[in-house]
């Protein structure tokens, strides 16, 4: 589903290389977990699968299906079923938070060339969507994101995650500020979202979410490198030895 | 040809007065009327439109842009539009002719014609200084308009609007207005073009507000992309009275609007909001001043600006708080969200304080569209051009969810804003 090959990637304004020759690939059904240190580049990584444009790619590809996404831009990739969860959700005052889903979801309609969602059908998902995630009604009638607490903030990306029924979905730290109840709603969310056409890459510092989110590949990201892959029990050795020293044996 | 005259009148000067040449004795009023209407006139011809040169104007030079002024057209005709509300009661002035119709209770109207026929209209008519260009062309050109009364503790159910519609040529309307102690109404005043070809309209509104009376008051004004508006409205707020002020400019060429009042009685309350919304080559400057004239009196003021392609905009807001207005509480903003380099908004906040014990502030702010609100928003699937559309119109809408009160006042207005959007974005 997900081929990085040697990418190379910098700061589009300063020059600053961030992504040093990285590979990955992630298949269909798989749930893939991104660890590494602070810094290490893994929220670049996923702004610059997601297509933000502070980021310019100077070497390798990116292939979603098999074709390269680089020329898209991040509305584009969107529709296409590419989904990151934030690790710092943005907050849009004076956008109604039900506004901003439905266009967001007519929008992707449209671009794959489906039908609109009417508004009763639309209520309708979002209503039962939001239950699942224990949202609470008042919350949705803010504006997006604003005056959401931190845990609020992760599950309204989760619920805008189950409402666009993405294809690749990439979660950004979304374990990070949340107690343990709410780590529980979040991975059940994502849980229910897997199925064998999908794939997930879930970013974490933590090997904590992964108790809960049981990843088929681990992989350790460091200077812009996958430094080291394996399956879930690479996780269990992180948490019990720390980073230092994979760090060690790759440089 | 007169010997005062000092300077070679422009062609924008030379069709005003050539204008009211042209309709003498057939402009109403009596003598007292025709005489003020012939005094501002020779004003006018003697000292011409404004420049730079008059601090009021300094960012508007009238004389350098209003490069023209159609001719008056007696027989242009205008339909009437539904209002923007629906359900509204709707008073039209198509043209400068008050087009009058049963009111609901609690309203009286009459024709402006008759006030200035027979001589009532002629104290109201008086001009605010010797820099009032928009008083002196409107006492001079003035035809018609409508002299409403809202009774005392009368509460109007629907809103009123005021529908000023102009297809071509000039239009001079004047709307004094009264609301009785403790009334209660929503009245929008509407100015509209129903095509492109260029007309010049000057209008002048005059509120006065009694004990307690509530007044929200919106100026619409969407006139066509070759037009002239000069606004004026002129309030006075009575003891504890309220008045919520929303000007939205969305069109016309050369806009003014002018805005001037003063709070009068102990517990006044103003709540003035604008919304610029500016495209194309078009010039639009709003204009207000605010007396706080006694103790215990409040205003907020926030301004909101959109500027698109070569537009110009200017916002001066000047708060004078007298010695005897303790206890007075102003708050002024102007923030402008400039999306094109070759915009333009001025912003001139003044405060003039002369008591001790207020609480006055200002600012001023230019800001681009958010970049991670932007991705945030193209991340979710939403093309660029329809992100930054909604953006645009979070920055103004939230000054109208204000009005939340009236939900389908609060839709129409948020229509007007995304239909001019969706044209100029
Ligand atoms: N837009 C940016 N401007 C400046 N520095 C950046 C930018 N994006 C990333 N960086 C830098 O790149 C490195 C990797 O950051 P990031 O991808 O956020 O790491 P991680 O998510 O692994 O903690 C950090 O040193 C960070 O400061
Ligand atoms: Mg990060």
């Amino acid at each position: 589903m997900l081929e990085i090959k040697n990418l190379h990637a910098r700061i589009a304004e300063d020059g600053t290389e961030i992504i040093r020759g990285l590979n990955l690939t992630v298949k269909a059904g798989e749930v893939a977990a991104i660890m590494g240190p602070n810094g290490s580049g893994k929220s670049t990584l996923s702004y610059i699968l997601s297509g933000r444009e502070d980021y310019e790619v100077t070497e390798g590809e990116i292939l979603y299906n098999g074709e390269s996404i680089l020329e898209l831009d991040a509305s584009e990739r969107a529709a296409k079923g590419i989904f990151l969860a934030f690790q710092y959700p943005v907050e849009i005052p004076g956008v109604a938070t039900m506004q901003f889903l439905k266009v967001a979801m007519n929008e992707q309609r449209k671009y794959r060339g489906e039908d609109e969602l009417t508004t009763p059908e639309f209520m309708r998902r979002v209503k039962e969507a939001a239950a699942e995630l224990k949202i609470a009604p008042e919350m949705l009638r803010r504006p997006v994101n604003v005056g959401f607490s931190g845990g609020e903030k992760k599950r309204a990306e989760i619920l805008q995650m189950a409402l666009l029924e993405p294809k690749l979905c990439i979660l950004d730290e979304t374990d990070s500020g949340l107690d343990i109840d709410a780590l529980k709603v979040v991975a059940d969310g994502v849980n229910a979202l897997r199925s064998p056409d999908r794939a997930v890459v879930v970013i974490t510092h933590y090997q904590r979410l992964l108790d809960y989110i049981i990843p088929d590949t681990v992989h350790v990201l460091y200077k812009g490198q996958v430094i080291k892959s394996g399956d879930k029990t690479l996780a269990y050795e992180l948490e019990a030895n720390g980073y230092a020293d994979l760090i060690e044996a790759a440089a | 040809m007169n010997m005062q005259q000092a300077i070679k009148m422009t062609a924008a000067e030379t069709a005003l007065v050539d204008a009211y040449t042209a309709q003498i004795g057939d402009l109403p009023g009596d003598g007292a009327v025709l005489s003020l209407r012939d005094t501002l006139v020779h004003e006018l011809k003697t000292a011409g439109l404004p420049t730079r040169r008059v601090e009021s104007w300094h960012y508007t030079d009238l004389r350098t842009l209003l490069r023209a002024v159609p001719s008056a057209d007696p027989s242009a005709f205008a339909d009437r539009v539904e209002p923007i509300v629906a359900g509204s009661t709707v008073l039209s002035v198509r043209n400068g002719e008050a087009d009058l119709k049963s009111l609901p209770e609690g309203i009286t109207a009459r024709s402006y014609t008759e006030s200035l026929l027979d001589g009532s209209a002629v104290a109201g008519l008086a001009v605010l200084g010797s820099d009032d260009a928009i008083g002196r062309i409107n006492v001079g050109l003035v035809r018609g308009g409508l002299e409403i009364a809202v009774a005392e503790g009368a509460e109007l159910e629907a809103p009123l609007e005021i529908q000023i519609v102009q297809s071509h040529g000039q239009a001079h309307t004047r709307f004094p207005v009264s609301f009785g102690a403790g009334s209660k109404a929503t009245v929008i005043e509407r100015h509209l073009s129903t095509n492109a070809e260029a007309s010049f309209v000057s209008s002048v509104t005059d509120l006065t507000l009694g004990e307690g009376a509530d007044v929200i008051w919106i100026i619409l004004q969407q006139q066509g992309p070759a037009d002239t508006h000069l606004g004026q409205i002129r309030f006075d707020l009575g003891k504890n009275a309220k008045l919520h002020l929303f000007v939205i400019n969305a069109g016309g060429k050369l806009v003014r609007q002018e805005l001037h009042g003063r709070a009068s009685g102990e517990g006044a309350d103003l709540t003035l909001r604008g919304i610029n919304l500016l495209g194309g080559e078009s010039h639009t400057d709003v204009t207000f001043t605010l007396s706080h004239d006694v103790p215990h009196t409040t205003s907020t003021e926030i301004i909101r600006n959109v500027v698109f392609d070569r537009a110009k905009g200017v916002f001066q807001g000047k708060i004078l708080v007298e010695k005897d207005a303790q206890k007075t509480d102003a708050k002024m903003s102007c923030n402008t969200l400039l999306l094109s380099d070759e915009g333009d908004f001025s912003a001139k906040p003044e405060l003039e304080i002369f008591a001790d014990d207020v609480q006055c502030g200002h600012g001023a702010t230019v800001i681009d569209i958010d970049h991670t609100q932007l991705f945030y928003m193209l991340a979710r699937g939403i093309p660029e051009n329809k992100a930054r559309a909604m953006l645009v119109n979070a920055f103004v809408a939230e000054i109208v969810e204000e009005l939340e009160d009236d939900e389908t006042l609060v839709e129409a207005l948020e229509g007007v804003i995304s239909a001019w959007l969706a044209k100029h974005a």
